[in-house]
């Protein structure tokens, strides 16, 4: 229960359905003064106690578990030492993966209970197990809970998929939680600043390096290191020339090994083919044959049809129209069209693009 | 709280009067609030005017520490450095902390021994390493974690050969120690209601006549000019009773608990083997008096995380105690059993069972039945991250 309306109203409907509850609350920070104001963190002491009122206006029991070095070492080095490789990770994603569904399932799990419950916005048949998109298709969280195996996924339990969120704040003023208008929160939980750039200055330091023109090879200017960039990137290139055609510029790529960061036009920028590694399958059986697919880049939006190809050390990924802003570290998460929210069939981590 | 206080509390709520006031209904408040004084005065071994109300625990530890300390200063300012015991209460350590930061204080931290008790050598040595320098020594009478005894009287007279005063924090020894301020020796002394079955929010500092202490609380100065603050009449009829009553039914009450507790540890022993008890012996002697508090059991379980058992010793209807969480509600390492000696691994994986007047072997046989099943589910859940750094 991070304090905030969905975990508040998951557990509400997980009360009501007959289930034996207890509320949990992840602390993931180690810094003292964790209250916040106007930015929402995970482990923020006023969130902490928002989650404590709506346990027990539930009259559940709460509890805060300290999974602060599992979320360091899991999250956010792994968020760090993906941006100094050049990629582009996303926290959120690891978190499900290594955190919630892991660290947290695990201790469950040999507590007694049978599943870890959470607020977000997917549709889950555990026992088979099949998850799919949220009923609410701007909220749907499904892309980030891709990267769960079946053996996570049947311990899993999503109760407001099946609501559109207005419908799960009028659910939690009419039960009395007060964190019914509580607004959403955007950032990323350990950048309550949201300066994500800032962040990794301070983790990484300075690494200088060279922008340079993907097609000439020229060097168009110098760079602190290449965690400041991510594919697609128009501002902030530091190039003080227009290019010659007078088009804008994008990062098409990253080289972490020698600093550089290649530029050039959007048109470059298409992706039409993807290699994938550690790939991960919903159904916990890997496929053999090629199967066709939408695959989606990023949390929203970002889909194309396309046909996936298993191999010893991955996946090949051919898009059949192409997306852009597709960056090594993202995950592409693959879904079987449905009419009731289409299915996740499982996902792997981008690692290079063409 | 104990019958007998809430009806006299109870009672006492249906009736108005400001005990500063010199109207009849303050005359009669006035009354219930001085002979109150005087049954804790004669409860305790002081005397009436060493009573002062306050709001409990916290506040006399801190009136105590910091109006000390700065009275001692202001006496002469090479008194800074304030002695306390590594193990005791935050309303004692995070005070001193305190006046290290803020008012020039410098700390003295007490090494206790691996019972949780501070030895009288210990105290000695460490007065005088600056037998000019020091401001105050804090000690607690009993351990709120592991229950240990302190030999008050002894390291009273410690304090006393170098001319310091010594405050102790007797929360959790009033009403079931034989606890007299006089004989004790003490310069001052912590009560609170709710340990003793009176009312949350009330308690007293014993502070001795001839003993300055510099107020926190400014105001109407209602407490003998140590303490501001417009008394809160029934609660302190509820606490007078308490004490009268607990202190009258300590003798029987300590060997009631301590047999309950006795019981309680055979109990868990038989199901846990390996169940290690912090602390003193269970039977163990200070000062002619128990060793360590007879309602208190602290007991180790290798390889189960603290926080586990508490959550599934909950679910089967057993309270207990881990130690002390930070505000966000993340559990910590007790300081007391590091300080002890214990590893961080074992402070986290310990537990505090605390007996009172409404414990029944019936929930000590619950815990019995209960605890053999929990500790094998805690240890498969294993241990979480080691204890946050700051919390």
């Amino acid at each position: 229960m991070s304090g905030g309306v969905d975990s508040a109203v998951a557990a509400a409907r997980a009360v009501a359905a007959g289930h034996d509850v207890v509320g949990v609350h992840l602390a993931l920070s180690r810094t003292r003064d964790a209250m916040r104001s106007g930015s929402r963190g995970c482990c923020s002491r006023e969130d902490a106690s928002d989650a404590a009122r709506a346990a027990d206006l539930l009259g559940i029991p709460y509890y805060v578990w300290d999974l602060s070095e599992e979320f360091t070492r899991d999250v956010v080095d792994d968020f760090v030492a993906a941006y100094a490789a050049g990629e582009t990770p996303n926290p959120c994603l690891r978190c499900n993966e290594k955190i919630k569904f892991a660290a947290v399932l695990d201790k469950a799990l040999a507590l007694g209970f049978d599943a870890v419950c959470t607020g977000h916005y997917a549709r889950l048949d555990p026992s088979v197990p099949r998850l799919r998109r949220s009923a609410d298709a701007d909220k749907d969280q499904s892309y980030v809970l891709a990267v769960l195996r079946a053996d996570q996924l049947r311990h899993a339990m999503f109760p407001i998929g099946d609501t559109p969120k207005p419908q799960i704040r009028e659910e939690a003023a009419r039960l009395g939680l007060r964190v019914a208008g509580k607004p959403d929160s955007h950032d990323i939980c350990f950048i309550p600043t949201g300066d994500t750039q800032g962040f990794l200055r301070e983790q990484l330091g300075s690494r200088p390096g060279d922008v340079v023109d993907s097609a000439s090879g020229e060097v168009l200017g110098t760079h602190d290191g290449v965690h400041g960039f991510t594919v697609g990137q128009r501002k902030g290139l530091g190039i003080d020339r227009p290019a010659a055609d007078g088009r804008p510029r994008y990062v098409l790529g990253i080289e972490p090994v020698n600093g550089t960061v290649r530029v050039g036009p959007d048109s470059a920028l298409d992706v039409t083919s993807i290699s994938a590694r550690t790939p991960v399958w919903a159904s916990g059986v890997a496929p053999e044959a090629p199967f066709g697919c939408v695959a989606q880049v990023r949390a929203h939006g970002g889909t194309a049809p396309a046909e996936v190809t298993p191999s010893d050390d991955g996946v090949t990924v051919v898009l059949s129209e192409p997306l852009r802003g597709v960056a090594p570290g993202q995950a592409v998460a693959f879904y079987r069209p449905c009419e009731d929210g289409d299915v996740v069939l499982g996902s792997a981590t981008v690692a290079a693009t063409h | 709280m104990l019958p007998a206080a809430v009806a006299a509390m109870s009672d006492a709520l249906g009736r108005t009067g400001n005990a500063s006031s010199l109207h009849s209904s303050g005359r009669r408040a006035r009354r219930e609030v001085e002979e109150g004084r005087e049954r804790i005065a004669e409860a305790t071994g002081a005397r009436p005017s060493e009573v002062v109300f306050t709001t409990g625990g916290t506040e006399s530890d801190n009136l105590a520490v910091k109006g000390i300390y700065w009275a001692r200063c202001t006496a002469d300012a090479r008194r800074t450095r304030v002695l306390v015991s590594s193990v005791e209460h935050h309303a004692v350590l995070d005070a001193a902390d305190w006046l290290v930061e803020h008012e020039g204080a410098r700390l003295r931290l007490l090494d206790v021994d691996a019972t949780g008790r501070v030895r009288p050598e210990t105290l000695r040595a460490a007065l005088a390493e600056e037998p000019d320098g020091n401001a105050l020594v804090s000690i607690m009478w009993a351990n709120n974690e592991v229950g240990t005894v302190n030999p008050v009287q002894e390291l009273a007279g410690v304090a006393h050969e170098f001319g310091v005063p010594f405050h102790t924090d007797a929360v959790q020894a009033v009403g079931i120690l034989d606890v007299d301020f006089a004989a004790s020796g003490a310069d001052a002394l912590t009560l609170t209601g709710h340990k003793l079955g009176g009312p949350y929010g009330a308690g007293a500092l014993l502070l001795g006549r001839d003993v300055d202490c510099t107020p926190l609380l400014h105001g109407g100065g209602q407490e003998r000019d140590v303490r501001s603050g417009t008394l809160d009449v029934p609660s302190l009829v509820g606490l007078s009773t308490a004490v009268t009553e607990s202190v009258a039914a300590a003798p029987h009450r300590r060997a009631e608990l301590a047999a309950l507790r006795d019981e309680l540890v055979r109990a868990v022993r038989a199901e846990v083997p390996d169940a290690v008890v912090n602390g003193d012996a269970l039977d163990a002697v200070v000062a002619g008096g128990p060793g360590r508090l007879p309602g208190n059991a602290h007991l180790s379980f290798p390889g189960c995380e603290g926080d586990s058992l508490l959550m599934l010793l909950d679910a089967n209807g057993i309270d207990c105690s881990t130690g002390s969480a930070c505000t966000a509600g993340v559990a910590q390492p007790s300081h007391v059993l590091l300080a002890m000696g214990a590893d961080e691994s074992t402070a986290r994986g310990s537990l505090r069972f605390s007996l009172g007047h409404t414990s029944t072997r019936d929930d000590v046989a619950a815990l019995g039945g209960a605890i053999g099943s929990v500790v094998e589910r805690a240890r498969r859940a294993g241990r979480g991250a080691p204890a946050a750094v700051t919390g």
